[in-house]
This record gives C-alpha cells, structure tokens and sequence, in this order.
C-alpha cells in the first residue's frame, strides 16, 4: 500500500438534518401535487411502474379538496366512519399513555400522526383478510370494531386478558379479526404474510394477506426474504412500510433513505411499489384499494411506502426530545392525518366544527368507559391476576411431563412459602 | 427401505392423506431433494404442494409459520442442519413461542426435515449437530431417528403432532448402518431387521425411548448415527451394555433412561455434538438427579470435540469406537 498517492478514504455516516434546539426548515422539501401521479391499471407490470416508487400518491390539496385519478371517491358514510375510527384510536392511545404514567401498566406505544395508515388501510380491506401487523397497527383493531375493552385488558395484561398475561402491552392477538399475534422480534411477520398469502393462493381462496413494518425494520434479513418469496411466486400480499421517518432515536437514513425511497425496495424484487402520503387518508385507501384489487387479480403482490411522521415518542420509554428537533413534528409539511381528513369533510359540506368536537368528546368518553370497565379486572400492578399454573400452558398442544414437574415443584414453593 | 426410502415414504402418506400437508425447501420439488428425501413428490401432489423455495432459510420457515396461520402443515426441508442459524430467529421465536404468545389462538404444525452430523467429508458447514440448540427452546420437540423402521414412524407422528418439530436425520447412515470405524464401509439397511418397512401408515410415538439392547452392566444413551458405533463397540468389546436409542430428545423419556441406570448402576451418554452445553449435559444432569443413589461411578459423557467440524481430520472428531470404548473402560473401572 504504502508508496500510493490516494487521498484517505472516508466513512458516510448519516447523519438527520435537524437535531434538539435546531430551529426545522422544510422549506426545500418537495412537496408532490395532489393528483399528480397516475393511477395505472391493476395488471400493470412492475417494470412499467418504477416511477411511482419515486413520486408520490397524493389525493387531498391544501384545501382539503380530492384531487386526481386515485381518488377513491368514497361515500359521506365511510369517509365519516374513518375519521371517527381515526379520532378513536388517538383518544384510546391517549389514555393508555396517561395509563402507563399512572403506573398501571407497564409500557405503552402511541400511533399518533400514523393513524390513517391503519385505519384508512383496514377500510381498503376486507374483513377476511389477513393482517400481519407490527406493533403501531393498534388501528386495524379499532377499523375493525374489535372491542377496546379488550384490548386495554391486553395492555394491563388483566383477568380479562385473553393472552393470559403473556405478552407486553399493545402486543395484541385478535385471530377473529384476522388479526396476527405481534412479535416483539421486528419484521418476522413479513414471511409470515406473505406464506399465508401463498397458502391462500395455493388452496385457490380469495382472501389476500397484508402486513406491516416500520422503515427501520427493512434492513432486517426477513424483510428481503420476504419480498424475495412474494415476487417469485407472485403472493396476494399487500407489503406495508410505513416510514415515520425514525426507528427510535435512529433517522431514516440508517434504513437507507439517503440513497432511495423505501417504495423503491419494491424495484429491484420486481414487485409493483406505490409511494404514498400517509397523512393523506384517500390515499392510503385508494393504494390499498389498487394493491388489494391487483392482488386479487392474481397479479402479485405490491408494496406501499406510506410516508408519515412519527409525531411523539417511540414509546413510553423513550424520550424524543433528546435526539430530534421538537419542531419536526408541528412543521410536518404533510400536516396531520386527522386534520385533513377533516377539513375535506368540512369541505364538502357533511361535516362541521360541532360535530367534530361532540365526535371527540364521545370517543374520549367511550375510551374512558372501556377502561372503567377494563380496570374492574385489574391493572398490571395491583396484584398479579393470572393463574400461575397458566405460565406452563400453551408450550405445547399436551403438557410434557418435565413441564407438570415443573409446574408442580412451583406449586410446592409457593405452599411451602406460604404464598 | 434405506432411512431416504422411508422418510419418502412418510411424507407420501402423510399427503395423501391429509391435503394441508405441503413441503418446501430449496431443490425439493422437480429434483427431489439434494438427498432424494422429497423425490418423486411433486409429480405426484402437483407444484402446489411440493415446491423449490429461494435460499432464504428465514424465509423458508418464515413463510412455512405463515402458512401454518392459513391452515396448512408445512414439512419445509433445510439443505444441512448448518444452513438452519439464517433461520433461528423464525424457529425460536415465532415458531417455538406463537402458541404460548396467542395463548392458543394461532399454533405453528410445521417439521423442520434437516441432514445432519458427521462423516461424510463435509468440512465445518456440513456436518454439525445442533440439536443442542432447539431442545434449549420451550416449545419445540427434537426427533432425531437412528432407522428405516423408526425414521418412517417418527416423521409420520411429527408430522402429524400440532407442535412445531425439529426432524434431525443422521445423513451417515441414510444408507445403511454404520459402526464408527471409518475404514469400515457403510452396510446397505437391506441387510437389517429396521429396513423391513411397512409400505403403509404406523407411528412411532414421539416421547418414547427404544431399548435396541438390553444389558446389565452399563447404560449407554444414544441417538442418530451414535446408536450404531454404541452397537459396534459393545459387540466388540463383549460387555453387557444396555443400550438406548432415545428417539426424541424432547419430549424425553426420562421413565426409560431412569429405569435402565438404576439397573445398572453406570451411564455413558455419546453424541456428535460438541460436548460444552451440549445434549449430553443435560442427560448426565438428569441422570444424576433421578439415579444418583444407584450410581456406581460418574456419568461419562463422549462427543465430539469442542471445535469446528474438521474436513480432513473429520474422523479424529467423530466420537467412534475408540472415544466410546475409553469410555466404557472409565466407567467400568470404577
Ligand atoms: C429484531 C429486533 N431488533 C431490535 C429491536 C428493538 N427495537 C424495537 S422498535 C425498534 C425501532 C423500529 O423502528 P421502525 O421499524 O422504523 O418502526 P417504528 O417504531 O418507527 O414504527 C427497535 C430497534 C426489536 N424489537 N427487534
């Protein structure tokens, strides 16, 4: 080496363009027209769509008016039911938030500014698809009508819990939603999705699949095996990234967004990839409305990048304030989701300030009963609810007998504890 | 039937009878199999059921977990047994824990088929023994068969069982038994009682130990390829050893291996697997907890080396006749 004339070479590490106390300027962010993009066939070739994995799916204008051929043109009455659905699951994510703080449970992770990529998603769907969620799709449950009481018996892991005490909070199970049991290990559930959409295939059903991860969750391995399998067999199955633009503390340049989008993960798979404005409630519908079709149509699968903004922290555990600008989240260029979809309800004239603010009133009420309700069977820490034998059911279909020993010497302990 | 004819022969009637029951794997399908276990399949269920996979084995089992939510049973195959650390994470904690998380909601039916252990000049990625690994997870059961006959009987009964399982097959003996002399070519199973395969339905049921020689002086516990060499060094050395074959590592039949120890007073445990950690640790321990007045001398534990799978010292590595004989003299001196 030595006797070479090169500069040193230098490492890239990205680096977010604002950090705490940094003042935010999205000034030169390129903000896409509404109804700018084309809406293509549903049978059209991924190779013929690599634009849109670059451009980005936009229905509602600054005025709140729908613009464009991805309109989805929804009736008044479902239009409306999103909305509430989407005021729901910010009302019930701010009281388990303010549940967590009182110390009743022990963890607790909000959706807030995400809530159209759920919501308006599960309105795309049919209710027999099946959805493989990560752990920010608190809103397919709530799009779906499951009951909140249950899930808050979930979070504060109650008698009521039908996961028996299990799992973490918000790592719901709802298999009569069609609803997949949330891993906490992130992006397992992508060839999970994309197997059950190949058994759907393969049994020549009509339901399709759908699932979801974060931006940061797509470096995992089992993310690129996943888009691997559904390109190569062509899987009903809709792929969701939603990128809130930070994985904890982590920007999304660590994902890889300085060098492409995240719909462009789609282009080199062969998959049809569709970039959409997550704050944008139509245009998640309508996205997933085409995904869906194209999928049903036995055209493969499609990936949607949602793009979004992750508005408060990554969880109850973390501190945002600490790694990111505070401004970031207020000067979001693409607002928030529940307020444009209001505004466009406004704008055609079936919605009204009065109505909206009652609307909100009678979820935090609703929210308020359900946890009521769910906290007559207990919270995570006024006493342990669950029967402790159950720890050693489910491991296996039968009980072996090196569990019942166990399970039996744990009986004697506590006997012999006086416990 | 060789141990590949039977493991065939399982998986076939095990399709034909239920129609979830779908294989994948890479080269499964039109090839049949790098080891032929798969061949014959796909011609006869259609593409559909039987189907090359990408070399993704996270995908593999990924996609076998999301197939097992629709409804199916998924037989995915792994090439080797090395190739099964992509998917780790997919076995371990999806496969093994979704049962338990759901509290019952969704279960992961699927058999994870792998080649795996020594003596076939594989080098360090062809020939490793990881059972010790899976029967460390709650929620999974190991099976690992030493025979046609209960190869056969096992996969039948692991296929059948609505627990996810590992399905070990030792790939040294496929073809026939093997002693453990390496000079010593590998019998065709033909020659042996265990190759007399029924062609139809039978089960080995999972969680039961086989005694494949009784004997009054010493336990030897076994499994895969080890239950040949166990049999070798015993008819050699003419000691009244009794040997055996556990079959499945989880479940256990420790009812079995209790029995047998309290007999005879001795214990010798040999497996492939590196020795730190490994499978027999957990069997001297059980050992010890349940046997430990009856014991005449310490449990002796014989396995492979603390290091990789050599390629050309593969046969100083491979715990064979002279490792077990050793043994059996320490624990008989005593
Ligand atoms: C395999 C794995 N590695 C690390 C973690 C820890 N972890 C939990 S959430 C998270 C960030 C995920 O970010 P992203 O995928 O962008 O989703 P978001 O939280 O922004 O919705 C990390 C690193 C984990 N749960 N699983």
């Amino acid at each position: 080496m030595t006797g070479r004339n090169l500069p040193p070479l230098s490492l890239h590490v990205p680096e977010p363009r604002f950090r705490p106390g940094d003042a935010v300027d999205f000034a030169d962010f390129d903000m896409p027209v509404a109804g700018a993009v084309a809406r293509p066939e549903i049978g059209t070739a991924p190779a013929e769509m690599r634009d849109h994995s670059y451009a980005m799916v936009r229905v509602l204008d600054d005025q709140g008016h729908a613009q464009g051929p991805w309109d989805p043109r929804l009736a008044p009455e479902t239009l409306l039911k999103m909305l509430r659905h989407m005021a729901l699951v910010r009302a019930y994510d701010e009281r388990l938030y303010r549940a967590q703080r009182q110390g009743k449970t022990s963890f607790y992770m909000k959706c807030t500014g995400e809530e159209a990529t759920s919501i308006a998603a599960a309105h795309a769907l049919d209710y027999d698809d099946m959805c493989f969620p990560s752990y920010r799709q608190q809103g397919l449950l709530i799009a779906r009508e499951w009951p909140l009481v249950d899930m808050m018996n979930q979070v504060f892991s109650n008698k009521g819990d039908r996961l028996k005490g299990r799992q973490m909070p918000i790592m719901y199970s709802a298999r009569q939603a069609n609803f997949f049991s949330i891993s906490g290990n992130l992006a397992t559930q992508y060839p999970q999705a994309v197997g059950w959409a190949m058994a759907s295939a393969a049994r020549g059903d009509t339901r399709i699949s759908a699932v979801w991860c974060g931006e940061g969750s797509t470096a995992e391995g089992d993310f690129h095996s996943a888009l691997t399998f559904a390109a190569v067999y062509r899987a009903p199955v809709i792929l969701n990234v939603i990128n809130n633009q930070w994985a904890i503390s982590s920007f999304s340049g660590f994902a890889g967004a300085e060098a492409t989008t995240f719909a462009a993960r789609a282009v080199g798979y062969g998959i049809a990839g569709l970039r959409v404005d997550g704050n944008d409630a139509l245009a998640v519908y309508a996205a997933t409305q085409w995904a869906a079709d194209r999928a049903r149509g036995n055209h493969g699968p499609t990936l949607i990048e949602h793009f979004t903004y992750r508005a408060e922290g990554h969880s109850t555990s973390d501190d945002p304030t600490k790694y990111r600008s505070a401004e970031e989240s207020t000067n979001w260029p693409l607002g928030d989701p529940i307020a444009r979809l209001k505004q466009h309800v406004i704008a055609l004239g079936i919605w009204d300030e009065e109505r909206h603010a009652a609307m909100d009133r009678e979820v935090a009420e609703l929210c308020k009963a359900a946890q009521r309700e769910s906290e007559a069977l207990g919270t995570l820490h006024d006493g342990l609810k669950q029967p402790f034998d159950s720890m050693f059911e489910d491991v296996f279909e039968e009980m072996p007998w090196h569990l019942k020993e166990q399970s039996q010497q744990m009986r004697d302990e506590r006997k012999a504890a006086g416990i | 039937m060789n141990m590949i004819q039977a493991i065939n022969s399982a998986i076939d009637i095990c399709m034909g009878r239920d129609d979830e029951i779908v294989v994948l794997g890479e080269d499964v399908g039109f090839f049949g199999g790098v080891f032929k276990a798969t061949e014959g399949l796909q011609a006869k269920y259609g593409k559909t059921r039987v189907f090359d996979t990408p070399i993704t084995e996270c995908g593999i089992i990924g996609v076998a977990v999301g197939m097992a939510t629709y409804g199916l049973r998924p037989v995915p195959e792994i090439q080797f047994a090395d190739y099964i650390y992509p998917a780790l994470d997919q076995l371990v904690s999806e496969a093994a824990r979704l049962r338990y998380r759901s509290a019952g909601e969704y279960t992961a039916p699927i058999t994870v088929r792998t080649p795996f252990g020594g003596g076939i000049f594989g080098g360090q990625t062809h020939s490793q023994s990881p059972e010790g690994i899976f029967t460390h997870v709650a929620g999974l059961k190991t099976v690992i068969p030493s025979n046609p006959y209960d190869a056969k009987g096992l996969l039948i009964a692991a296929i059948e069982d609505n627990d996810p399982v590992i399905f070990f097959e030792p790939k040294r003996i496929y073809n026939g038994p093997f002693d453990g002399h390496y000079d010593r070519p590998v019998q065709p199973w033909s020659k042996f009682p265990e190759s007399a395969v029924p062609e139809g339905y039978y089960r080995v049921e999972l969680g039961k130990a086989r005694i494949v020689r009784p004997g009054d002086d010493v336990t030897i516990l076994a499994y895969g390829t080890m239950v040949h060499v166990a049999q070798g060094v015993v008819a050699d050395a003419g000691i009244d050893a009794e040997i055996i074959d556990l079959r499945t590592l989880v479940p256990l039949d420790l009812e079995t291996i209790a029995k047998s120890v309290k007999k005879t007073g001795r214990c010798v445990v040999v497996h492939e697997a590196t020795k730190t950690s490994g499978f027999g640790a957990e069997l001297s321990a059980l050992v010890q907890e349940h046997c430990f007045h009856h014991l005449e001398a310490p449990v002796q534990r014989v396995t492979g080396w603390d290091t990789p799978y050599p390629h050309s010292l593969e046969w100083a590595y491979f715990p064979g006749p002279v490792r077990l004989g050793e043994a059996l003299k320490r624990v008989m001196q005593d």
